[in-house]
């Protein structure tokens, strides 16, 4: 993938592009964005896909003044301004898709599908209990079993990266915690506004995601008129990963 | 030289550690009884008062869900001493200020307790510990910069005095300060910082405030005064950096004999040893440098998980944490320490822990008052100069250290490396 830096608002972001066709704006999980997630090249197969890296994720900048996924949201619109893209479609990954609902409830018009996937960004469930499960206060170990639907098929082996991968990794998870930590993973404002959502809009999630419960994804597709839900099975959390195959066909046949 | 009697108020009544993955943060309050709890509040009161009486000064801070220090609302505690004791500077050291929403209602907290205790507030401000993160639902993101904006905030609220002011910060929102009552001290009670790392003292320094370190041995200690010390010059406060500038807090224990001091000593070892914190707790995503996470990536040690296994009294003392011993022991340690670090006015005494019982503790409290004390006062005046390191001492001379009668043989024929089990 071509890797480029473009300057919006003050701020350098990171941005990795493929691919020819109709634009698609993905946004990353809070793991980051790795170009070689075997998900990618089946997508760049039929459109020109558009990867930033958030503010302060990858190697985008963090200027003071950004600290939420409003923020964030802003920047993007501003991003589409700068590609010259008037109307796109967009699929956002967990905290992606969190940034997803805000731009598309911002400026509806100016998106023509939307896909979630395992997005995360509202608060459905009762006060005394956590929608999304404290990633932050659970043992490290126990982390990967909510996460992925095979957690032995992704160990984590630290010498396998450089250490640039592993501070990209480290400021990833800081950023993170920056933009999620209180409300925590959700804007209390957005079951308010998901109604503006006009376009065409698809919720997946993993079958096995702990994260992300299939309540959950209901109760925030019911948000949105007409959106349509669907599980993949044999996933967890990050579905482009453990499925990418049966990702990137969800992801295309709804785009089609 | 100043010296502080410290005590965290632990509630050392546990059941077996191995029954629960962390002493902080998660332990249920089930297992805290409040009578019991009650009693113990009355004996560490008691053991200030004694300290008081002593002429040592006194020192407290402040944690949140943990039984190691339970005494979540510090200012509360500091109100009580106001009104128990006579004399003596009554330090808390110190106020989460990262944590707390309200800078401004700390300053007139701190306000109340001086004009309370008629000036005697040394008002201490702390960053807060990793595990102070989930009691407060912290963001650990850019918590410095919430510190020091929150502490200039406060500073100015203590030194306004002609009506409201406004305040339209990163971090802070006020339009009406105006605080009730105007404190004691003018133009505000001494101002002190405790950091453990050398980026932190270097602000301290440059902010002018007493800068205290907690625990952190030898190099450590350096590094973070030598820090202190050109933040100050660099700030324009000129060459000299004067002793009561600087802190250093320890675990302290003095007893008669050598063999009073060994057993003191180990039972002070009980913050190291029970200290048992989940590593979700202990490092929040932000609280430690990029770079320092990628290091324990790579199998660094977190620092305080490398201070935990100096966990023997003799190691504790070549690393420079505790001072413990007869008088001339306890004293000839304080004074290489000090020298080797470049020199200190104030040393806080950690000196009641977990189940160091009241007649043991005030043992503690008095030997360290009567027969170490004076001699600091006198060879460390506040008048002296900090800032001229001497070299780093070879392996203590015998008659200095302490050994217990069971590892005294094995000590002295393994020797070690002085410094060698300090936190780094």
């Amino acid at each position: 993938m071509q890797r480029t830096t473009v300057n919006i608002a003050g701020c350098e972001i990171e941005v990795h592009e493929e691919g020819s066709g109709a634009p698609l704006l993905y946004l990353h999980p809070g793991g980051g964005f790795r170009p070689t997630d075997a998900f990618i090249p089946l997508l760049v197969a039929k459109r020109r896909l558009i990867c930033p890296s958030h503010p302060g994720f990858g190697r985008s900048a963090l200027p003071d003044w950004i600290d939420s996924v409003d923020d964030v949201a802003h920047i993007y619109l501003e991003l589409m301004d700068h590609y010259g893209i008037a109307k796109t479609d967009i699929l956002g990954a967990s905290i992606g898709g969190w940034i997803t609902a805000e731009m598309a409830t911002k400026a509806p018009e100016r998106f023509s599908k939307v896909v979630f996937a395992g997005a995360v960004g509202v608060k459905t469930g009762p006060a005394d209990k956590l929608d999304i499960p404290d990633i932050f206060v659970m043992s490290p170990p126990d982390v990967p079993k909510i996460m992925f639907h095979d957690p032995s098929k992704f160990p984590f082996d630290a010498s396998k990266f450089t250490d640039e991968e592993l501070a990209i990794q480290v400021r990833n998870r800081e950023t993170l915690a920056l933009y999620v930590w209180e409300p925590y993973m959700h804007n209390p404002k957005l079951p308010h506004r998901l109604q503006r959502i006009k376009a065409p809009t698809l919720f997946l999630r993993g079958a096995s995601d702990g994260l992300v419960s299939a309540a959950y994804m209901d109760a925030y597709a019911k948000l949105v008129p007409g959106a349509k839900t669907l599980t993949i099975p044999e996933a967890g959390h990050g579905p482009h990963q453990e499925q990418p195959q049966a990702f990137a066909k969800a992801v295309l046949d709804f785009l089609q | 030289m100043q010296a502080w009697h410290f005590s965290e108020t632990a509630y050392p009544y546990l059941p077996p550690a191995d029954s629960y993955p962390s002493i902080r943060v998660s332990l249920p309050n089930k297992n805290y009884d409040p009578r019991k709890g009650a009693e113990l509040y009355d004996r560490y009161l008691e053991e200030w008062q004694i300290a008081d009486e002593e002429g040592m000064e006194i020192m407290l801070n402040e944690h949140h869900q943990t039984a190691t220090c339970v005494d979540p609302a510090a200012p509360l505690m500091l109100a009580a001493l106001a009104r128990l004791t006579k004399r003596a500077r009554l330090l808390i050291l110190g106020n989460p200020i990262a944590n707390r929403r309200q800078p401004i209602r700390v300053a007139e907290e701190m306000a109340l307790i001086d004009v309370l205790s008629k000036g005697r507030l040394e008002a201490g401000f702390v960053r807060g510990v990793p595990y102070e993160i989930s009691p407060a639902n912290s963001n650990p993101v850019r918590m410095n910069e919430r510190f020091w904006e929150a502490l200039d905030l406060i500073c100015k609220a203590w030194q306004s005095h002609d009506g409201p002011f406004s305040h339209e910060g990163r971090f802070f929102h006020h339009r009406n300060i105006n605080i009730w009552p105007r404190q004691w001290q003018d133009p505000h009670p001494p101002v002190w910082v405790s950091t453990t790392s050398a980026s932190g003292a270097y602000e301290v320094g440059a902010h002018g405030f007493i800068q205290a370190t907690f625990l952190t041995g030898w190099d450590t200690t350096r590094k973070i005064f030598d820090s202190y010390r050109k933040g100050w010059r660099e700030s324009g406060r000129g060459q000299d950096i004067p002793n009561h500038r600087l802190a250093y807090a320890a675990l302290v224990y003095v007893g008669e004999t050598e063999k009073e001091a060994h057993e003191g000593a180990e039972k002070l070892l009980w913050y190291v040893t029970a200290n048992k914190v989940a590593p979700q707790y202990a490092n929040p995503p932000g609280y430690v440098p990029v770079a320092a996470n990628v290091a324990m990536m790579r199998g660094g040690e977190h620092p305080l998980s490398a201070f935990a296994k100096g966990a023997s009294v003799e190691a504790a003392i070549r690393g420079g944490f505790m001072f413990a011993g007869t008088p001339e022991q306890v004293y000839q340690q304080i004074k290489r320490h000090n020298d080797y670090v470049g020199g200190y006015g104030h040393i806080l005494n950690m000196g009641q822990a977990g189940f160091l019982e009241h007649e043991d503790s005030v043992k503690g409290i008095r030997n360290f008052a009567r027969h170490v004390y004076p001699r600091l006062k006198e060879d460390f005046p506040h008048s002296r100069i900090s800032g001229q390191p001497s070299e780093l001492p070879g392996e203590p001379p015998e008659k200095y250290m302490l050994y217990s009668s069971s590892t005294v043989k094995m000590e002295r024929s393994v020797g070690g490396q002085l410094g060698s089990a300090g936190a780094r």
